[in-house]
């Protein structure tokens, strides 16, 4: 395996068990509040709509031109890498709450024990959790797409997006709780490093740069986006106080 | 759904939060682009254009 498919291996499956602990906290509150049954039934109609849109756009996306889809996909994971990278930033210099898990799950079971219950079929259970794995599953599943085109191997992306959300989910039966420990903003401040950088690599080579030394060039690009985001957060703690 | 809030979800989706960093994405790339057409080597442009455009959207971390 290429240092490049490494990455893209690695960055795949922290955004996506990031995205799998958000959407397991959900499904596991409004599971034990209302009805498994229904609960499951949204989140395995959810996994398959996101099955279904890798499988469907996974080929389509491998047929551009490869200097097109560099540009549109560098350019469209770069946004989204600043945007995982600023919030991050802020969550680490203590300017924006870190992610709470615990905070989350009881504030989903406050809801949904609040929600009406009708009998028979539990719609409620069942929407929420297909617009929870839906909402935090699309994000992962363009992700994947994205990274497997440009490398031609949509197929290792999908595996270790899979093999993220076994984990997640493993981990969360065996605990039988929200996944609290897992240090998910440490995670989500890598991804956006990650992104970032896979993001200026391919824009930019998609716009007609070449970069030195080819894709050996990424290994100090993650340096340079990595140094200079842990800088801005010391900057910020330093200039930054609570109101 | 009606195409006005397909449109907020696509722009939710793309753009997310903070709309000034996916101007610097697109700046980056462009002038990247304009550099390699002019015969430069513009693979050094885009890291600092977007680094700087995330440190400039951290200058009021609220």
């Amino acid at each position: 395996m290429s240092g490049a498919e490494v990455s893209l291996a690695l960055s795949v499956f922290l955004a996506c068990a990031v995205e799998a602990v958000e959407a397991f906290t959900i499904v596991l509150a409004v599971g034990t509040t209302r009805h498994w049954s229904a609960a499951l039934g949204g989140t395995g109609a959810a996994a398959l709509v996101l099955a279904v849109l890798v499988a469907v756009l996974g080929p389509a996306l491998t047929v551009l031109p490869l200097g097109v889809l560099r540009v549109v996909v560098g350019g469209l994971l770069l946004t989204f890498g600043l945007q995982w990278l600023r919030k991050a930033i802020l969550r680490a210099a203590g300017a924006k709450a870190k992610h709470d898990e615990e905070a989350i799950f009881a504030h989903e079971r406050a809801e949904a024990a609040a929600a009406p219950a009708a009998p028979g079929f539990d719609g409620y259970a069942f929407a929420i959790s297909f617009k929870a794995v839906l909402l935090e599953g699309l994000e992962v599943a363009f992700i994947v797409l994205t990274f497997g085109a440009n490398q031609h191997d949509v197929g290792l992306a999908a595996a270790a997006a899979a093999l993220a959300v076994l984990a997640v989910v493993g981990g969360g039966l065996a605990l039988r709780a929200p996944l609290a420990r897992v240090p998910e903003n440490g995670m989500k401040f890598a991804v956006g490093v990650m992104l970032t950088s896979f993001g200026i690599f391919w824009g930019a080579e998609g716009a007609g740069a070449d970069w030195p030394g080819g894709e050996a060039a990424l290994a100090p690009l993650v340096a340079v986006v990595l140094l200079a985001a842990l800088a801005m957060v010391a900057d910020i703690r330093s200039r930054w106080r609570p109101a | 759904m009606s195409p006005r809030r397909t449109l907020d979800a696509v722009w939710d989706f793309v753009v997310g939060d903070d709309w000034r960093l996916a101007l610097a994405a697109v700046a980056a790339i462009g002038l990247t682009a304009v550099a390699c057409a002019l015969g430069l080597a513009g693979w050094w442009l885009a890291p600092p254009v977007a680094l700087a455009a995330l440190f400039w959207t951290l200058r009021d971390p609220t």
